[in-house]
């Protein structure tokens, strides 16, 4: 399944760019946090939420969307 | 009501939705990039009773996008001028100045005044203060926060809508917490997000529209992109909340017990044998070339604090007091009891005309 990741913030730095599909077999929102803090070291200091399909999901939420975000607090004002 | 009649002249505002706006109570917490334009919009538009919570002083390098203040502004509270210049904006309306820093124990009294509460604050431990505040006393809450060039905007708690910690339901631990070392932001970013913070507050008011409760807008001025993510109400996270009631939680030493971190100003030290600690990143201008300064940024603090010295009175010190207060919070856990915060910062090396290079 082919997934589509749209990064937020300072995840975006981290990631290098803003948007970018990861080819994968994965069946939750979980193993989609693992892989993105395997590929991405740097996200286990950093706090962020998964939405699928422009919602907001809970760990054990099944893969089914393919358009993905990821979503950091931000302080700044 | 000429001042209005393009508001009256909107089939959807009307002489009785003026009415409303002018009947309004709205609490703009931080009078910072976000809260600048919410004011100026808000006050505009006629907002009835509007109070501005923030604590801090005008300084230069707020006047790239702070809109409300001028040079004439620095040095002054920001709360105090915003007052002034939206006095003159529309002397019709009531403006309340809230010149102390917002805390768990002054916020019920602060909050209860208001209909429509609006963070534009720009540290997590506020932005979760004023959370739980808005849940235990039931105001909806416009939110917006900014980072670069980004920017979120939501509505909490309305209508039993789901509120920050639905979102985050903790804040970040406190070593990912990004300092408040001066992160760059584009200038008319926060003049974005505040508009429409001002925006989805109008909504609120005049029942109008649908707001952004349980969507949060994500903007970005560089690609001009903005994705809209819907969430739930999360029970669990709301009972917490309510469970403690006005027993706030207490996030961040550093940010609330500003009385328990003694401060000091420059001229009444500078005859005394002191060690400074500059707590800045060492990339900060101007440096202090005192013969009496060392430099350990606040992030490396805890690791170096076997190197310093405690025979002398320590004066902490960063860009504008904050991080030095949680420096001299640091060192006080390590038992480093003769220390304290510089006020006002950096500039007071400059004021005081002492070597800067």
């Amino acid at each position: 399944m082919q997934i589509d990741i749209k990064y937020f913030g300072m995840l975006a730095e981290i990631t290098g760019c803003d948007s970018e599909k990861v080819e994968s077999e994965i069946q939750t929102v979980a193993d989609l946090q693992k892989v993105l803090l395997d590929k991405y070291p740097d996200f286990k200091n950093k706090d962020f939420r998964i939405a699928q399909n422009q919602e907001l999901v809970a760990l054990e939420t099944k893969l089914t969307g393919q358009e993905i975000a990821v979503l950091p607090p931000f302080a700044g004002g | 009501m000429s001042r209005y009649s393009r508001h009256i002249s909107l089939q959807e505002i009307g002489r009785e939705g003026q009415e409303k706006i002018n009947a309004s109570k709205v609490l703009v917490v931080g009078a910072g990039g976000l809260g600048c334009p919410v004011l100026q919009y808000l006050a505009a538009a006629g907002i009835g009773t509007i109070g501005v919570v923030d604590f801090d002083m005008v300084e230069e390098s707020n006047l790239q996008r702070q809109i409300l203040f001028g040079n004439t502004s620095l040095g002054r509270n920001k709360a105090a001028v915003a007052k002034e210049v939206l006095s003159n904006l529309n002397p019709t309306i009531a403006i309340h100045p809230y010149t102390e820093k917002l805390s768990p124990e002054n916020v019920v009294s602060i909050f209860e005044a208001y209909d429509i509460i609006v963070d534009a604050t720009d540290n997590f431990a506020s932005r979760y203060l004023i959370n739980d505040a808005a849940i235990v006393l039931n105001k909806p809450l416009v939110y917006g926060a900014i980072y670069k060039f980004e920017g979120q905007v939501t509505v909490f708690n309305h209508n039993n809508g789901p509120s920050y910690r639905c979102v985050f339901p903790n804040p970040p631990e406190k070593g990912t917490m990004p300092n408040c070392s001066e992160v760059g932001v584009l200038g008319v970013l926060p003049g974005i997000i505040g508009t429409l913070q001002a925006n989805e507050v109008l909504k609120l008011v005049l029942d109008i529209g649908d707001t952004l409760s349980g969507k949060m807008y994500c903007f970005n001025a560089l690609t001009n992109q903005s994705n809209t993510l819907r969430f739930h109400r999360n029970e669990l996270e709301i009972e917490i909340v309510k469970a403690r009631g006005k027993q706030f939680e207490v996030l961040d030493s550093s940010f609330f017990c500003s009385t328990d971190i003694p401060e000091i100003e420059l001229k009444a030290i500078a005859e005394e044998d002191v060690l400074f600690i500059d707590v800045r990143e060492y990339t900060e201008q101007p440096r202090i070339s005192l013969e009496n300064v060392i430099e350990i940024p606040l992030a490396s603090l805890e690791e170096n604090i076997e190197s310093i010295p405690t025979h002398k009175k320590i004066i902490a010190f960063c860009k504008s007091g904050m991080r030095s207060k949680q420096a001299v919070s640091i060192l006080k856990q390590h038992h480093i009891l003769n220390c304290y915060s510089l006020k006002y910062g950096v500039n007071a090396f400059a004021k005081a005309e002492l070597k800067t290079i």
